[in-house]
C-alpha cells in the first residue's frame, strides 16, 4: 500500500503489460454487452452499446459528464433494467438470473454508499458475505476467512471494531472496497471509486485495486473521472460520448491526442512515458 | 457456544425477565392491589373460588397480554420503516398510518355497526396503506421530493384531516360513536381480548415477515443500490415488509386504538445498545416494545388514581420530547 504509482510500475508492470497487451487478443470474456439500450424513463442514455470486458483486466470508463458512463455501469450490474440489449455473464442474461445468484459472481462498489450511523467496519465487511448466507446458513468459515482476507488486504484492519463514520474518506473507501472484495467474486465493478480524494488517497485506492485484481486473479471494471489516473491504471479503456462508446481497446492505442479531443474535446497532448510504459496528457496552454 | 453467544443469551434473557417482571406488577396494581405473590400463585395455580384469581385472570391479564402484544407490533412496524426509509423519524403515527387504520375503521363501524369485528383488522390494514400511499403521494409530489421532513409533513396533514373527518362523524352519530370515543384516544383495555383471535394470523404474518426480512434491511441501509449488488431483491423485500409494517399496525389498532410514539421511541433506544444489525433491531425492538408499553400502561393507572388516563395519552406525554430531540440531533 505504501507504494507510490512509479516505484509500483518500475516493479512489475514494465515487464506484464506488453505481455498482457499481445495476449489481449486470445483473452477470453469476462462480460458481453450486446446491442445495450437503456436509460431512466423514456429517453434513452445508452444507445446501441457492444462491449466486450476483457477477462483478469482492468477495464476503465472515462468519458465527459453525461456520456453513460455510469449508466452502462448500472445497466451491466442490473441496477437498471436495459429496454433493449444484453448483458451476459458466463453465457448467462444477468437480468434474468436470480439476483442472489449473479451477486455470488459480481460485486459492485456504487456510487456514494450511505454507512449506517453506528455500524462497525468488522459489520460492514460482513455484509459482503450476504450472498452466500441464507436463513438456515448464517455464518461459517468460509465467511469469516473471507471477511478477515478482505480487510488484510485492503489494509483496514486496525479499524475493525471502529464505527465506520469515525474514519476518513479514504479509509471509509477501503471498507467499502473490502466489503465487495468480502464477496468473493471473479468480476467487480467500481462507480467512480476515487471521487472526492484527494489525489494521494486516489493513487492508494487505485494501487490498492488493481493489487488485488492481479494478486486474485479478479476482473474489474472501473467507472473513472480523471483522465490520467485511468491511463495510469487501465488495461483496457473505453471512451464514450453521447450514450455510446466511441473507442475501446488497449489503453496505449486509445488514449491518443486525436480521442481525446473527439471524445472531450480535449486540446492536449499525449506523452508516453516509458518508465510506466503508460500515457499521460497534458494539456495544450495558451490554446 | 462462544462466549459472544452466552452474552447474547444473557442480554436476551435480561429483557425476557424485564417483561415478566413488568407483566407481574401490571397485574398486581390497580384498583384493588394484589400482592405479587398472590399474582404468582393465581397464574401458576388457578383457583375460581379465590375472587382475586378471577380479577387477575379474567380482568387484568388479558389487558397486560395486549399491552405486550400492541406494543411489540407497532415498535417493530417502527423498526421496519426506519431501515426501509433511512429515515430516522418514520413512525405508524408520524406518517399517518394509525390515523388511516382508525379512519377506516370508525368508518366501517359507521355503517355496518359490530359485524365489521371479525374484518377490523383488514379494514384497518386497508385504511394504513391508504393513509401510506396518500402520505407518500403527497411528500413525493412536494419540492425536493420524499425526504425526512416532507413526509413528516404529510404524514401530519392526512392525520389532522383524517382527525377532523372523524370528529365531524362522531358528532352526528353520537350514540354509535361512544363505544369509539375511548378507543380513538388510544387504550387498552382487557374486554377487548375478544378481538384477539381475529388479530392473531395478521399479527403471525406481520411478525413472521419482519423476521425473515431483518438480514435484507440491515443491507437496504447502506443504499438501494448497494443491495443490490449484494444480491438483494430490493422490489421483493419492500414488499414483504409494506405487508408486515401494515399488518402490525392494523392489529394494534384493532387491539388497543391509536398509540402514538411507540414506533418512533423504540428502534432509537434499542439501536443504541445492539447497533444497526437488524437481525438483532427486530427481535429487541419486539421485546422493548412489549416491556415499554407494559410500563406505560402502568403509569396510565397509577399516576392520577384512582382516574385512569389514556394509554394514548401517556405514550404521546413521553414521546414527544423524544421525537423533539431526535428532530435537533439526527436532521
Amino acid at each position: 500500500m505504501a507504494q507510490t504509482a512509479t516505484e509500483m510500475f518500475e516493479t512489475k508492470k514494465v515487464k506484464v503489460l506488453p505481455l498482457v497487451q499481445k495476449l489481449a487478443s486470445e483473452k477470453t470474456t469476462a462480460m458481453q454487452v450486446q446491442n445495450l439500450t437503456a436509460g431512466y424513463g423514456g429517453s434513452p442514455i445508452l444507445k446501441n452499446v457492444n462491449l466486450d470486458v476483457p477477462e483478469g483486466e482492468i477495464t476503465i470508463l472515462v468519458g465527459p459528464n453525461g456520456c453513460g458512463k455510469s449508466t452502462l455501469l448500472k445497466t451491466m450490474a442490473r441496477i437498471l433494467t436495459p429496454s433493449e440489449g444484453t448483458v451476459t455473464l458466463k453465457g448467462q442474461n444477468v437480468h434474468q438470473l436470480p439476483t442472489r445468484h449473479v451477486a455470488q459472481q459480481m460485486a459492485l462498489l456504487a456510487q456514494g454508499p450511505i454507512a449506517p450511523e453506528g455500524l462497525k467496519v468488522r459489520e460492514l465487511v460482513a455484509q459482503g458475505r450476504f450472498p452466500h448466507q441464507s436463513l438456515l446458513k448464517q455464518w461459517t468459515k468460509a465467511d469469516r476467512d473471507a471477511v478477515d482476507w478482505a480487510m488484510e488486504i485492503t489494509n483496514i484492519a486496525q479499524f475493525a471494531e471502529r464505527p465506520i463514520d469515525a474514519l476518513s474518506g479514504g479509509q471509509r473507501q477501503r471498507c467499502w472496497i473490502a466489503m465487495s472484495l468480502a464477496q468473493e467474486t471473479d468480476l467487480v465493478l467500481l462507480d467512480e471509486p476515487t471521487t472526492f480524494l484527494d489525489l494521494k488517497v486516489q493513487v492508494d485506492v487505485m494501487n490498492l485495486l488493481t493489487k488485488t485484481a492481479k494478486q486474485a486473479g479478479k476482473t474489474m471494471v472501473i467507472v473513472l473521472h480523471e483522465l490520467n489516473i485511468a491511463a495510469a491504471y487501465a488495461d483496457y479503456l473505453v471512451m464514450m460520448r453521447g450514450g455510446e462508446i466511441v473507442a475501446d481497446g488497449p489503453v496505449n492505442e486509445i488514449f491518443t491526442r486525436d480521442n481525446l479531443r473527439s471524445v472531450f474535446g480535449l486540446n492536449a497532448r499525449v506523452i508516453f512515458d516509458a518508465e510506466a510504459g503508460r500515457p499521460l496528457c497534458m494539456p495544450n496552454l495558451n490554446t | 457456544m462462544n462466549i459472544k453467544n452466552i452474552g447474547e443469551l444473557g442480554r436476551f434473557s435480561g429483557m425476557a425477565v424485564v417483561i415478566a417482571l413488568f407483566f407481574a406488577l401490571h397485574i398486581s396494581i390497580g384498583a384493588k392491589a394484589i400482592p405479587l405473590a398472590d399474582v404468582f400463585t393465581a397464574l401458576i395455580a388457578r383457583d375460581d373460588t379465590i375472587f382475586d384469581h378471577i380479577v387477575v385472570w379474567d380482568l387484568r391479564m388479558p389487558r397486560a397480554v395486549i399491552a405486550i402484544v400492541v406494543g411489540a407490533a407497532l415498535a417493530v412496524s417502527g423498526a421496519l420503516m426506519q431501515g426501509i426509509t433511512r429515515n430516522p423519524l418514520a413512525d405508524p403515527g408520524l406518517l399517518g398510518l394509525l390515523a388511516g387504520a382508525s379512519f377506516a375503521v370508525v368508518v366501517a363501524f359507521g355503517i355496518w355497526g359490530s359485524a365489521i369485528v371479525p374484518i377490523m383488522p383488514l379494514v384497518a390494514a386497508g385504511g394504513a396503506l391508504a393513509a401510506t400511499g396518500l402520505v407518500l403521494w403527497i411528500a413525493t409530489a412536494a419540492p425536493g421530493g420524499a425526504r425526512p421532513l416532507t413526509l413528516i409533513l404529510a404524514g401530519a396533514a392526512i392525520s389532522a384531516f383524517l382527525g377532523a373527518v372523524i370528529a365531524a362523524v362522531q358528532l352526528l352519530d353520537q350514540e354509535n360513536f361512544d363505544q369509539l370515543r375511548v378507543w380513538l384516544t388510544g387504550t387498552i383495555s382487557g374486554h377487548r381480548m375478544s378481538y384477539m383471535g381475529w388479530c392473531l394470523p395478521w399479527l403471525a404474518v406481520g411478525f413472521v415477515a419482519a423476521f425473515a426480512m431483518a438480514r435484507q434491511i440491515t443491507s437496504l441501509a447502506m443504499g438501494d443500490d448497494v443491495a443490490v449488488g449484494l444480491g438483494v431483491n430490493v422490489v421483493q423485500v419492500k414488499i414483504v415488509s409494506l405487508i408486515a409494517v401494515v399488518t402490525l399496525t392494523a392489529s394494534a389498532v384493532t387491539l388497543s386504538g391509536p398509540l402514538g410514539f411507540i414506533g418512533l421511541v423504540i428502534p432509537h433506544v434499542v439501536r443504541l445498545f445492539v447497533g444497526t444489525d437488524y437481525r438483532f433491531m427486530v427481535p429487541y425492538s419486539a421485546l422493548v416494545g412489549a416491556a415499554y408499553l407494559l410500563f406505560v400502561d402502568i403509569i396510565a393507572r397509577v399516576a392520577l388514581a384512582p382516574v385512569e388516563i389514556s394509554t394514548g395519552l401517556v405514550t404521546s406525554l413521553l414521546g414527544a420530547p423524544f421525537f423533539v430531540w431526535l428532530v435537533r440531533a439526527k436532521l
